[in-house]
């Protein structure tokens, strides 16, 4: 009995960390909007700061409390200054383009973090006072979790304080019903978000700091933490900061427990639990579903434009540069052009579904590195010849899409994107657990391409004319009535409905043929690595791809081509440098300041010469 | 003779307000149908039962003598039910052209038609429509910078794009200059009778209802208190009282 209750009680500590850090994402997402990616970041710099303040404070249980406020308050200070430098200049753009804006600050502090705070991972002090354990039932309980299971509720009741008590309060939770109308009556929205900042970042901070005496700060904890952040945000209902509360501790609970029956499981089983709960009820347990779908309105102002004279050109010069390349340049050359091209088209394949089909993906992924591995193993267990299998990993990646898409597309907006990642997820799990038949972390080696392709010279032009192929033929799409009809559901889902479209299921449709090129793009890379590992399925993959799509712009049909060129660039221009993510977030931040139509998006409007694009223009602006 | 459409005690309520209470009446072929009454007298609620997008507590709705409540209104439309918004919606990122193709696409069954490109399809037939309600000249302008009252005029061309039987028009003129009011209302009986469709819709303006409708029902606070033809309704004492009061006079 005794460890079991045990184990109950350190669930409900998780819980409380879990809880302070998702109150802040909560509470900044329902009133701004704002996804914020550096969330975490904000978590991980808490503790670091915690960590220095406690260490230079005199000892003590007062001055030890005392270094934990003064961390979550010089959080608080650095949310206020991401807020007033950069994320109000931005509160008009798109929302995807706020959430490269923070991953971009997530970057920046990454690499800030590991030059300020240094490499090494550093061991939290004990808490004055708390550093015993007590005993329940003969099994050992650490002093300092019981004073963490008290913060939460204490942080509950201060918020619910806040919010429902003081006028300010009611200001917040007046921005989270209707912003518009907010605005309409008068209250200063700009003061209003930053306070808001101010306090989730406070909140971030004070989660790092309190965990530390328990889990000390490594410069890890910002990427670990804001993955379990959003799972409780989106299980609570986004806003809802009650809802936040009863998701940390079911998922606490969960994770505790689920620890003794199958150990590596914990976040999967997050994601798991977040599937289930999304399935059935779509927007969260205590969330309320969106009155306005933001980003669909401001993205149906684009109208679809076939190829001007001037990109027909281009595109075809751009062919022939490809096609005459082998003449002029070396092995490593060729090879990183045929990588950009496939990264290209899996970047087109979201592209396809989130610009003109309005459903953002948050673990495309899944079907990238799904092909890859769907290739792979089918080379490796039954030796199928490579062009069998480049046709059987893009059919396999259509039936998982039509799997996954089927749940995905009951939800929209951002709990769609959630959904996709927990999917994904759960997909990476499933790669790197089942080691006897995906080779686990080890990955699969030793797929190469049939002799033929064997040739440098030769795989480039396999490489070539498949991608090429491929995005072509997804841009064609769009023409056709199938790309239409998509189009047709994000504009006007009420219109759809009305001429007899079948929304759900169009959405459903196009899903598949997104997962469906995503896994050409993954089958052709996989032969070109000669090799495969988890990490093409992961998170951090799932946000390049979405990155590029987002550095290229939504708006423009050439947008992923542009932005995956120059992410891969980028990438591989910087990443021998040292800090170099500070140089990309940098990067990121400034376009999104400057170019916050992505980068071909703002030439195509820059260059626009019909008088129809002046007139979308001004009507934009208007 | 089937009717078009028959309404047949209808109940809505929203958490505790009763919307629509126990609303019944039907519609003729060629009849032009005006639903009148107040704001919140449970118009708009009965148009989008009627049309799918809600499903009734009590009731039943029977379209072409076919049971059509709780279906979901793509199924409708394909009864043949067109049907305008009272905010209008389209499709912004498309041309006007492009709006009313897509509802022949729909219509004909083309949606997952992928070996030709939307350019080349019903181009003809999308144009014939444009011109009958008079938009032909702004085909190639995006939805999403058209001016309001050219807009509802597209919203009309897509509500007749699948040779519907019954058309739904919530406030078909809202927001129009009181002669465009009448030359659409005009263009919307014309049409109604050469292709004997039936039409309800509602509207503020009691002109252009008087002037137009072939005959009136009206609500007020959910319940239907009187119907009949133009000058029936007007010379009902309940509805003189209750509605049309400060107009009667």
């Amino acid at each position: 009995m005794g460890p079991f209750i045990v184990q109950f009680l350190t669930g409900l500590s998780n819980a409380s960390a879990l809880f302070l850090v998702a109150a802040g994402l909560s509470l900044i997402f329902g009133v701004s909007r704002v996804v914020n990616m550096a969330h975490g970041s904000f978590y991980m710099v808490g503790a670091y700061v915690a960590y220095f303040a406690i260490s230079w404070l005199p000892k003590g249980g007062f001055w030890f409390w005392g270094g934990i406020l003064i961390a979550a308050v010089v959080v608080g200070l650095l949310g206020t200054v991401v807020e007033v430098l950069l994320l109000r200049r931005i509160y008009r753009a798109p929302e995807l383009f706020m959430l490269m804006a923070t991953f971009a600050v997530l970057l920046v502090i990454q690499d800030l973090a590991l030059w300020v705070f240094g490499a090494e991972d550093l061991l939290g002090p004990r808490a004055p006072g708390l550093d015993g354990s007590i005993q329940i039932l003969g099994a050992l309980m650490p002093e300092y979790d019981i004073a963490l299971i008290l913060i939460a509720p204490l942080v509950l009741v201060g918020l619910w304080f806040l919010l429902n008590r003081t006028r300010w309060g009611v200001l917040v939770r007046a921005a989270t019903e209707d912003r518009e109308m907010l605005a309409a009556l008068g209250v200063n929205q700009k003061r209003l978000f930053t306070g808001v900042f101010f306090l989730g970042s406070f909140l971030a901070g004070l989660g790092g700091a309190v965990q530390l005496p328990k889990g000390g700060a490594d410069l890890l904890m910002d990427l670990n933490v804001i993955a379990a952040a959003f799972v409780v945000v989106v299980v609570g209902g986004m806003g809802s900061i009650p809802g936040a509360f009863l998701a940390a501790l079911i998922l606490g609970e969960l994770t505790s427990f689920g620890v003794l029956f199958i150990p590596q499981s914990t976040l999967v089983m997050m994601f798991f639990v977040m599937a289930v709960v999304l399935v059935i009820r779509p927007y969260g347990l205590l969330g309320k579903p969106e009155g306005v779908e933001h980003t669909v309105s401001e993205l149906a102002q684009w109208p679809l434009r076939k190829a001007s004279r001037k990109l027909r050109v281009t595109g075809a010069v751009l062919a022939a540069v490809l096609l005459a390349f082998p003449l002029f340049a070396g092995s490593f050359q060729l090879i990183l052009i045929g990588e950009i091209a496939m990264f290209a088209l899996a970047c087109m394949s979201l592209f396809f579904i989130t610009g003109p089909g309005g459903m953002v993906s948050f673990g495309h992924a899944a079907f990238f590195g799904g092909g890859a591995y769907a290739a792979a193993l089918f080379v490796h267990h039954v030796n199928t010849p490579m062009e069998l299998a480049l046709l059987l990993a893009p059919t396999c990646m259509a039936l998982l899409a039509l799997v996954i898409g089927w749940f995905c597309v009951r939800l929209s907006g951002v709990y769609l994107a959630m959904l996709t990642l927990a999917f994904a997820q759960i997909c990476w799990a499933v790669v790197c657990q089942w080691g006897r038949f995906t080779g686990g972390d080890d990955g699969v080696l030793g797929i190469w391409p049939s002799p033929w392709a064997g040739n440098e010279v030769i795989f480039y032009y396999l490489a070539i004319i498949i991608s090429g192929g491929g995005i072509l033929a997804l841009r064609y799409l769009l023409f056709t009535p199938f790309g239409y009809a998509m189009r047709a559901c994000r504009d006007s889902r009420l219109r759809a409905a009305a001429i007899g479209i079948h929304v759900r299921r169009r959405q459903w449709y196009s899903f598949a043929v997104a997962g469906m090129f995503a896994g050409l793009a993954g089958g052709i890379y996989v032969f070109s690595k000669g090799s495969v590992f988890p990490y093409e399925m992961s998170i951090p993959r799932s946000f390049d791809i979405l990155l590029s799509v987002l550095l290229g712009g939504i708006h423009s049909l050439s947008g992923p081509v542009v932005g995956s060129a120059a992410f891969i660039g980028l990438e591989d221009l910087i990443s021998r440098v040292h800090f170099w993510r500070l140089i990309l977030g940098s990067i990121f931040i400034l376009l999104v300041v400057c170019f916050p139509q992505g980068i071909a998006g703002y030439f195509s409007a820059r260059f626009a010469k019909e008088p129809g694009d002046q007139e979308a223009g001004s009507e934009r602006s208007g | 003779m089937t009717k078009l459409l028959q309404v047949d005690g209808l109940y809505k309520s929203f958490g505790g307000v009763e919307a629509v209470k126990g609303v019944s009446f039907d519609l003729e072929e060629g009849e032009l149908l005006a639903m009148i009454g107040p704001n919140g007298a449970g118009k708009s609620t009965c148009f989008n039962v009627i049309n799918g997008q809600l499903t009734p507590d009590r009731g039943s709705v029977k379209i072409l003598g076919q049971d059509t409540t709780g279906m979901k209104p793509h199924n409708i439309c394909a009864l043949g039910v067109g049907r305008t918004f009272q905010v209008t919606a389209t499709f912004p990122s498309m041309t006007v052209l492009e709006n009313v193709q897509m509802v022949f696409l729909s219509a004909r069954g083309r949606l997952s038609t992928v070996h030709r490109t939307v350019s080349r399809l019903f181009v003809e037939q999308a144009m014939d429509l444009l011109r009958v309600v008079g938009v032909e000249s702004q085909w190639a302008r995006p939805c999403g910078i058209l001016a309001y009252g050219d807009l509802k005029r597209v919203e009309l061309a897509m509500a007749l794009a699948n040779r519907p039987r019954l058309l739904l028009m919530d406030e078909p003129t809202a927001g129009m200059g009181i002669k465009e009011r009448l030359t659409l209302m005009k263009l919307i009986g014309k049409i109604a009778s050469e292709r004997a469709i039936g039409v309800l819709f509602t509207e503020h303006d009691m002109d252009v209802v008087f002037a137009h409708a072939d005959r009136i029902i009206v609500l007020n606070h959910g319940v239907l208190i009187a119907q009949g033809s133009p000058a029936e309704v007007r010379d009902n004492h309940e509805v003189r009282r209750i509605y049309l009061g400060s107009y009667a006079r």
